[in-house]
Parts: C-alpha cells; structure tokens; sequence
C-alpha cells in the first residue's frame, strides 16, 4: 500500500508537471499554468488524469488547442487516459498570470497586467480612456498611450510607446 | 522541465501531419464538457432553455453583424475592436444555446443521420427565422459607423446591466457566464460610450451621423425592457432577470453618455410592428432573413460537414 501511494503520488507530480508545461497557444511565451488557465489536474484510480482549464475569455479560440497540446503532453509522458474539464467558474481573472508569466511577459515585449478590477457591484462606465501608468516593456520609459483597448488577441490592449515609438501589447486586467 | 517548457504544439507538423487536424484541431467539441448541467430544482427545463435560448440569440445576431465589419471599419483598431467584440458575444451565444439544448433538447433541429454538427451549431445554423429569439436591435442593419456605435452602446449598456444581476442566477451556467459576460460587456459598453462622445464631439458631420444613428435604433429599445413571458417566468424561478427591473438603470447610463457627448435623449418613440409581436415572439425585421442566410449558407450546404 505505502509504494502503490507513493507510485501515485509520484504519477501525480508527473501529470502535474507535463500539464504546466504546455505553452499557451496564443502567447506561447507563458505556459497555461503561468497564464493561470490551467486549475487542476488530477488523477483517477483507473490512471485517469483530468486536466481542468478555464477560458480567458468567453469566446477565446485557443480553448480547443490547448485541450488538443494537453492530451498530447500527457500523452506523450505516459498518460494514455486524458479527460480535459472547461471550468467556468470562478471566471478567470488577470491576477491569476503568476510572476513568473509576468516576467515572461515582460522579457517578450509584452506590459504585464496591473491589479484587475473588483466587479462585484455594478460597473462604472468609463468614458474617458483607461489610466495605467505603464513602462515600456522595450525601453522602459512610463511615456506610453494606449492605441486600442482591443489587441490582437481577446486578452490584450495596443499600446505605443511615446519615447521610443515602439508599439506593444498589453495584456488587459479583468 | 526547462526542455518541455518550450513552444511544442500538437499543430507544428500541421502540413505534413495527420490529415484529419488540416483544420487546425478545432474539432467540435462540448462547450460545456464538465460542467454541472443539472437543472435546478423547481425550474422548468423547456423555460430554462426558451430563456437561454433568447440571450443566446441576442449575442449570436449581433455578432453576425459586427463581424461585417471585418475589414472595412474606419480603421485597423476598430476593425480588431469590432472584431474582438464579436468574438466576445459569439462565446457567450455557444455557451447559452448548449445550454438551452442541454435544458430542454427538443429545441434543437433534427439533422439528417451522422452529422456531426453539435447542438449549439444545429441551433446556429438549422432554425429558421422565425425560431429565432433575438430582440430586432441585434438584426438591425449595421448602417455607418455612428449608427453601429449608437447600437453597440444601447445594447451593450442593457446587456451589461442584465448580466450583472443574471450573476445572481440559481443556474450555475448561467451565473457562470454571466460573471465572466459582465467582464467583457464592460469594455464593450466603454468602447461604444467613448466612439459616441468621441463622434458627436467631433466634425457636425460625425455628430450629425452618431445622432441619425441614435434616433435610428431608439424606437427598437422600447422592446428590450418589455420583458417576455418567458423572461417573467425565468425571473420568478430565480434563474432570470426581468428585463423591466434594469430600465431606469439602463437610463442612467445612456444619460450620463448623452449629457457627455451633448446629445439629447431622442424622444420616446412608438414601437413599431401593428400586431405587437417582436424578436422575442420568432417575429423578425426584413433586414433579418438576409443576414441569417449569409451566416447560415455554407453550413446548410454541408450538413455532414466537419469543420
């Protein structure tokens, strides 16, 4: 009994470690555990392994290629049974990218995420343009303006950097 | 593993690999894989998914329509806004029309044997048009920038203030999607508040056409606080939101838009349609039978397709 636990607890952290390591498909400079879609995996007595993953948004186009590189990776470390759960709730929030994806976002020319907003009560509009005091994850300069709230992907604003003139994309705090 | 942590894809091998992802993997799939479905106690499922249905198709229409401006907005950002938008209300309609077809199935059309179309496409793309459920301000057509504006903020101000509450659902999809909608309906009601004031601030001729735009979709609003039967009865069974208990909030915004932007209220108008049936009814506006072939034509041309 004690090496059948300690087998599966070690097949565990193994399913556990190849599922964090699959790249988003959209910013593949982050893994889907550093972007904070990944938000669980365990594993069934039958040898199982349920992978839980969380949209960024509602209609993110990555969800079915990051179920496809999840079964694939575990997959290829063993796991021929491989179940991948949509979980909706809590909605996914900005604050979950860890700081080890904001690092890796920072290094890639992406502007990391500031503290997402609170929705709880009801949403004040916002007629003027968003205020972030952002630095220029190229130069580093705080002279930035935001060019569009909608980036290239769902998740991202375009912003332009004032001092070295480079655009970048940041990715938005929900 | 710092080897693995590299940019693998199962798609790296896409044009020499297995023909079967030539679509790029994005085989049909449940939308809703995993989660609870169960319809809560003391709820009708057929009311449950008539309900779904008509915030499913509200989201569904209008982003058929914003997404014909893909390519042709008055600019490359507003086209990715637009875009992304649209996006954003097709995710929440995939959710909402699985939803309506796990509560109640009989609302999904029957396909010949061996499609393998999933019930939010057959809901999509095999109901006629009088099986839609969408309010006319969604099918409207899209006219200029400053008429899309004008529809995008009215919308999306009513759409934000039911979701708000919708939050609250003892459906815990619809609480769930609810709470991840409010996110995204807030920066599209910013995105929309801000092009109105922006227009009607700027040239008389960008005034004059945001202000056309407003007085064009006014006389569609009445219609969304109207509260169908169905909504009622969602309402009293906790699982919806009357669309009549959101009006005076819905006002407050759109007046705080206006008084920004020094556009006045346009005045109430009478609702349109001599029988009083509306979108909600499976009634619809001429400009809805041409937009839903466009959005229908190839997959009704290939109902064994897989995409």
């Amino acid at each position: 009994m004690a090496d059948g636990t300690a087998t599966r607890s070690g097949l565990l952290d193994t399913a556990r470690r190849a599922a964090e390591s699959v790249a988003d498909p959209e910013m593949p400079m982050l893994t889907l555990a550093d972007l904070g879609v990944l938000r669980g995996v365990d594993l069934a007595g039958d040898g199982t392994v349920t992978a839980t993953i969380t949209p960024t948004y509602s209609g993110c186009p990555a969800m079915a290629a990051m179920r496809d590189d999840l079964v694939a990776r575990l997959r290829d470390h063993g796991f021929p049974a491989v179940r991948v759960r949509v979980s909706l709730h809590p909605a996914w929030s900005s604050d979950w990218i860890t700081p080890r994806g904001r690092r890796a976002l920072a290094e890639h020319g992406l502007s990391a995420p500031g503290p997402a907003p609170h929705r709880g009560g009801p949403v004040p509009l916002t007629l003027l343009p968003v205020r972030r005091d952002l630095a220029c994850p190229r130069c580093g300069a705080r002279d930035t303006e935001p060019v569009s709230e909608f980036g290239p992907t769902a998740c991202t604003a375009l912003y332009r950097c004032a001092s070295c003139l480079e655009p970048f994309q940041h990715v938005k705090e929900v | 593993m710092a080897e693995e942590a590299g940019r693998g894809s199962v798609y790296d091998g896409l044009l020499g690999g297995d023909p079967s992802r030539w679509a790029f993997g994005t085989d049909f799939e449940d939308p809703l894989a995993g989660v609870d479905t169960t319809v809560p106690d003391g709820v009708d499922p057929r009311r449950l998914g008539a309900y779904c249905l008509m915030l499913g198709d509200d989201a569904l229409v209008l982003s058929q329509r914003l997404g014909e401006w893909t390519g042709s907005a008055p600019d490359l950002e507003d086209d990715i806004a637009l875009a992304n938008i649209a996006l954003d209300l097709l995710g929440q309609a995939r959710l909402l029309l699985a939803r309506a077809a796990a509560a109640d199935p009989s609302l999904v059309p029957e396909l010949p044997a061996g499609s393998p179309v999933p019930p939010e496409d057959a809901l999509a793309f095999f109901r006629a048009e009088g099986e839609f459920r969408n309010v006319w301000l969604a099918e409207a057509e899209n006219g200029d920038f400053g008429a899309t504006t004008a529809r995008l903020l009215v919308f999306s101000a009513w759409r934000l203030a039911l979701f708000q509450r919708l939050r609250d659902s003892r459906d815990s999809v619809l609480s769930a999607v609810a709470a991840k909608g409010v996110k995204e309906l807030a920066y599209h009601r910013d995105y929309a508040g801000r092009w109105f004031v922006t227009l009607a601030r700027g040239t008389g001729e960008s005034r004059r056409r945001v202000a056309a735009g407003l007085a064009g979709v006014w006389p569609l609003r009445g219609e969304l606080f109207a509260g169908h039967a169905v909504e009622r009865a969602a309402a009293d069974s906790g699982v919806g939101v009357d669309p009549a208990h959101v009006a005076a909030e819905v006002d407050t915004v759109l007046d705080q838009v206006f008084a920004a932007s020094g556009v006045g209220r346009p005045p109430a108008a009478a609702p349109a349609g001599a029988d009083g049936a509306r979108g909600r009814d499976g009634a619809h506006t001429a400009a809805f039978a041409p937009m839903l072939a466009d959005m229908q034509g190839v997959a009704r041309a290939h109902p064994l397709g897989r995409w």
